[in-house]
């Protein structure tokens, strides 16, 4: 039986896995001890549960137990390492890339150093929404300290070629940081064959709670150290229960990803088909085939992004239109893809995860043609281009 | 963002969607906003004797926008051109219980009016 509404939104967060929950409860409860208490079984039960979530992760993403230090979430983590080698390694350099379609949380924090005196570029990204890796090498500089690439995109689903760019960052002597938030526990993940130095992630995405994540540290080859922390530490108590998510988090995602990637492809693929079947006008956003099995990211010509949503309202979905923020602007991750702002107020993200069924995506597809169709008859371009109007030479009254 | 019932009302049963013969001379067509925006309103209103007797939209935009439009079409039925032309931003804001980011719909919707005015004077100057 289907359920309604359909949760189909999995970028923006997921459910907790049962089995995670599972294994968190008994640290709210009977569990609860203090991991930094040294001298009672309390202590050492919650101590071990972190140590066994260090474990889940290293084994996820291939790196010494060491190296993990828990923090609140991606977000945090890229603040942390932005601002940490930015404070670190001044003295040897102010320059720092990155990309036009990197989250806000690591643009934001790029603003802010500019502002405090270094120098960042952006780099831009190819319609597919791949970063050029000559472009990369161009950029680079004898100041810079710091490259910062997303692993797979939050909009697109898009996943970057994050092995050649730690090649080259290895090559040059730079720190290379990956926000991985959309990409630990979705592909594969390495971070010494990946040439990785700093990686963010959050337990949310991958079906565990909300509230914590971690940042991969590299101790070796090179030893990264970030301001504001002292010996790789973070200031406070451990949040056990939710570290204990994380890994077990970690742990099924590594135990499932093949299985589970397999399906989700095949599922998104349905949807994809069933739609630009139906539809004439349609159009795919980002590479088509680098990018996670996930992500459905399509823009209907003619139909704007809200409206559709309205029209979609038992359907958790995300579109590239900002009708409703402040500034009116679509989606600057579409824009920079060359995505015309038209097309761009007109894209749906359809997020696809773990507990997507047949029948949902099936639902899915039909109730998007209709609500595209529908909406299509009450859309004036529509009208024009089927009169064969070309909607590029109309003087518009910009508003 | 939650949308107003009215709203939701208007975007589910859209009053006086479609077009009309936009090279009927009594038939002035507004068209106003742009794509790129994402919004664009088309407004026509059917003009016998400086009475508005039908009027009909089409719009490209969000739920607001939509319910603008066509709130807009019942509002101007009826009324004289002269009347229509009265009609302002801030009456359509209360009536659909419009959000501070949602205004510029409604001037949308102001304009759309004006302009298809204007189209069907322009017609019938001579």
């Amino acid at each position: 039986m289907l359920k309604l509404p359909v949760f189909m939104d999995y970028h923006s967060t997921t459910p907790v896995d049962p089995r995670v929950l599972e294994t968190m409860l008994p640290y709210f409860s009977e569990k609860f001890g203090n991991a930094a208490s040294k001298n009672h079984s309390f202590g050492w039960d919650a101590e071990d549960a972190v140590a066994k979530s260090r474990e889940q992760i290293a084994r996820l993403i291939s790196c010494n137990t060491k190296e993990i230090v828990f923090t609140s979430g991606a977000t945090e983590s890229n603040n942390l390492s932005l601002k940490g080698v930015a404070g670190m390694y001044r003295e040897k350099g102010n320059h720092i890339i990155t990309a036009v379609t990197e989250h806000k949380a690591i643009l934001d924090t790029a603003k802010r150093l500019e502002k405090e005196g270094f120098e960042v570029t952006y780099l831009p990204v190819g319609t597919d929404g791949l970063i050029d890796l000559e472009a990369l090498k161009s950029a680079i500089t004898d100041q810079t300290i710091l490259i910062s690439i997303m692993l797979a995109n939050n909009e697109i689903g898009v996943i970057q070629p994050v092995a050649e760019i730690g090649k080259i960052a290895k090559e040059k002597g730079i720190i290379f940081h990956c926000d991985a938030a959309q990409g630990v526990g979705k592909i594969p993940v390495n971070v010494d064959e990946m040439g990785i130095d700093l990686m963010s992630f959050s337990a949310h995405k991958i079906y565990g709670p909300k509230g914590v994540g971690g940042l991969y540290v590299r101790r070796k080859n090179p030893r990264v150290r970030l301001l504001a922390m002292m010996d790789g530490m973070r200031s406070g108590t451990l949040n056990v229960p939710s570290i204990v998510g994380l890994g077990e988090a970690c742990a099924i995602c590594e135990a499932d990803m093949e299985e589970e990637n397999l399906r989700l492809t095949k599922m998104r693929d349905k949807l994809q088909d069933h739609i630009m079947n139906a539809l004439d006008e349609v159009y795919l956003n980002g590479h088509p085939e680098k990018r996670l099995a996930q992500n459905l990211n399509i823009s209907f010509a003619y139909v704007e992004g809200e409206s559709l949503m309205m029209g979609l309202k038992e359907i958790a979905l995300s579109s590239g239109s900002a009708c409703t923020t402040a500034t009116l602007e679509p989606s600057y991750v579409l824009r920079a893809l060359g995505v015309g702002s038209d097309l761009a107020h007109s894209s749906l993200r359809f997020g696809l995860g773990r507990f997507t069924t047949d029948e949902e995506i099936d639902y899915v597809g039909k109730r998007v043609v209709e609500a595209v169709n529908r909406l299509r008859e009450m859309s004036p371009l529509y009208e024009m281009a089927k009169e064969g109007i070309d909607l590029k030479s109309v003087q518009w009254t910009e508003h | 963002m939650a949308y107003s019932d009215k709203v939701i009302d208007h975007y589910s049963n859209p009053r006086n969607m479609g077009s009309l013969d936009k090279k009927d001379k009594d038939v002035g067509t507004g068209i106003v906003g742009a794509p790129e925006c994402g919004d664009v309103m088309k407004l026509q209103l059917k003009i016998s004797g400086g009475v508005i007797e039908d009027a009909r939209f089409k719009t490209f935009g969000c739920g607001s926008a939509i319910a603008s439009s066509s709130l807009a079409t019942e509002w101007v039925k009826g009324k004289t051109v002269d009347e229509a032309f009265q009609i302002k931003n801030t009456e359509i804001v209360n009536e659909l219980n419009l959000p501070p980011v949602k205004i510029h719909c409604s001037v949308l919707a102001e304009d759309a009016i004006k302009a298809a005015i204007s189209d069907y004077k322009k017609k019938n100057e001579t």
